[in-house]
């Protein structure tokens, strides 16, 4: 990715988690620069995810405010999985209290829910309360180390 | 290709819809918060994968999602009668729930491999979050399924209530030939195979019956615009505020 547009995109953060720049959510598919044009791909995390068109917006108004003219489409071509989210982004989501999503690689059975590693006291002893929680995007559970409920991002 | 293709997204799109709404009607109501979130969830998850199944409709020549979603009647509608059936009791939406998502998730996993890309690529996108939602129904069932007296008899009655509708969501189209030979689609009538063998999996861990197939007559209906007296006043809630203002934004 071109080194200004990657920065300019790195400004625009997650509105439900706002440590978690677009990029780092991994939802920027593809980027093409031709003089001020600006094409943006960004691919939803979930599909129903109410923020898609606000972050779209976002988007095209950090473009904007550097002179370039943005062209952002939603697109399914390359769908998100929460491998996309960077180490960065992961160890922002964990100091800001939310367990980041195990590595799909491991995640061949939803089971995996039930061994949620808490972001507090990094305790396995946990339970799945809900698989379904605030926002599309996580999930509650119960650390029984440090007996504080906590929020997973969800694996997909 | 295009008339057999359509039907399928229509279908598909309206159950989500209309389910989608009767989930939201838990919002505020349902009987513990973490239920209440789950089925508020489940709406948004399922009104969200309708709009892409619209916005897919739209590139193929029909009017645009919010048109095609809130100006329509009753007869124009596709979704099978088991989704408009209202809520009434937790252990009815709970049952409704698991017999629909079941199907969902695994027409998805179908439609994967379809020859119509745009939709292979939406159903490996729809197919990850489904897995939530199965997840959820399966948990429930087989702890509820297997509780007390009063648990399993209000699960069994639910689940003898709407299974005839159930059936209802394989009801053929007049292309299935077409969408079977056009690798667009697996057809009804395997995807209701695999989902009877699915429910029968699931149902088997708990002390709830399946009832005897072939007893049971299916409700269909729904995919001809064939609908129960509770579709219509359904719409007419879900489309009062872009009636009223069709350019409102809320």
């Amino acid at each position: 990715m071109n080194q200004e547009i990657h920065q300019i995109l790195e400004t625009v953060k997650d509105p439900e988690i706002p440590v978690l720049s677009l990029v780092d959510l991994g939802v920027i598919t593809e980027v093409a620069v031709e003089g001020n044009n600006v094409l943006v791909k960004m691919t939803p995390t979930f599909v129903g995810c109410p923020a898609m068109d606000y972050m779209k917006a976002e988007v095209e108004t950090a473009l904007r405010q550097k002179g370039y003219q943005p062209n952002v489409e939603i697109s399914f071509q390359k769908p998100w999985s929460s491998d996309l989210i960077s180490e960065k982004g992961k160890a922002a989501l964990k100091k800001y209290g939310l367990a980041p999503p195990p590595d799909n690689k491991l995640f061949t059975d939803l089971e995996i829910l039930e061994n949620a590693v808490c972001p507090r006291c990094n305790g396995t002893h946990t339970e799945l309360r809900s698989p379904f929680g605030p926002t599309l995007c996580r999930s509650l559970h119960y650390c029984y180390t440090c007996r504080e409920a906590f929020e997973q991002f969800k694996p997909l | 290709m295009s008339q057999a293709l359509k039907e399928l997204l229509y279908k598909m799109a309206d159950d989500q819809l209309i389910l989608g709404h009767r989930n939201s009607e838990w919002t505020g109501l349902g009987p513990l918060l973490e239920e209440d979130i789950a089925f508020s969830s489940m709406a948004q998850d399922k009104v969200g994968q309708s709009l892409a199944l619209y916005t897919l409709l739209h590139t193929l020549g029909e009017r645009d999602p919010d048109t095609v979603a809130f100006t329509r009647n009753a007869n124009q509608f596709h979704n099978c009668i088991l989704v408009e059936l209202p809520n009434q009791e937790y252990d009815f939406s709970l049952i409704r729930h698991f017999l629909f998502d079941t199907a969902e998730a695994l027409r998805f996993e179908a439609l994967t491999t379809s020859s119509y890309e745009p939709l292979a690529q939406l159903a490996r996108k729809i197919r990850g979050e489904l897995r939530y939602h199965t997840l959820h129904a399966n948990t429930w069932i087989k702890q509820l399924g297997s509780a007390t007296p009063e648990s399993i008899s209000r699960l069994q009655k639910s689940l003898e209530l709407a299974i005839p509708y159930a059936l209802g969501i394989f009801e053929t189209s007049p292309y299935e030939t077409e969408l079977i030979n056009q690798q667009i689609f697996i057809g009804e009538a395997a995807l209701q195979e695999k989902w009877i063998a699915r429910i029968e999996t699931v149902i088997g861990q708990t002390q709830l019956q399946v009832p005897d197939w072939k007893t049971i007559t299916p409700v269909y209906g729904g995919r001809a615009g064939k609908h129960s007296e509770h579709l219509q006043p359904l719409l007419e809630e879900m489309s009062e505020v872009f009636r009223i203002d069709p350019t409102a934004e809320w």
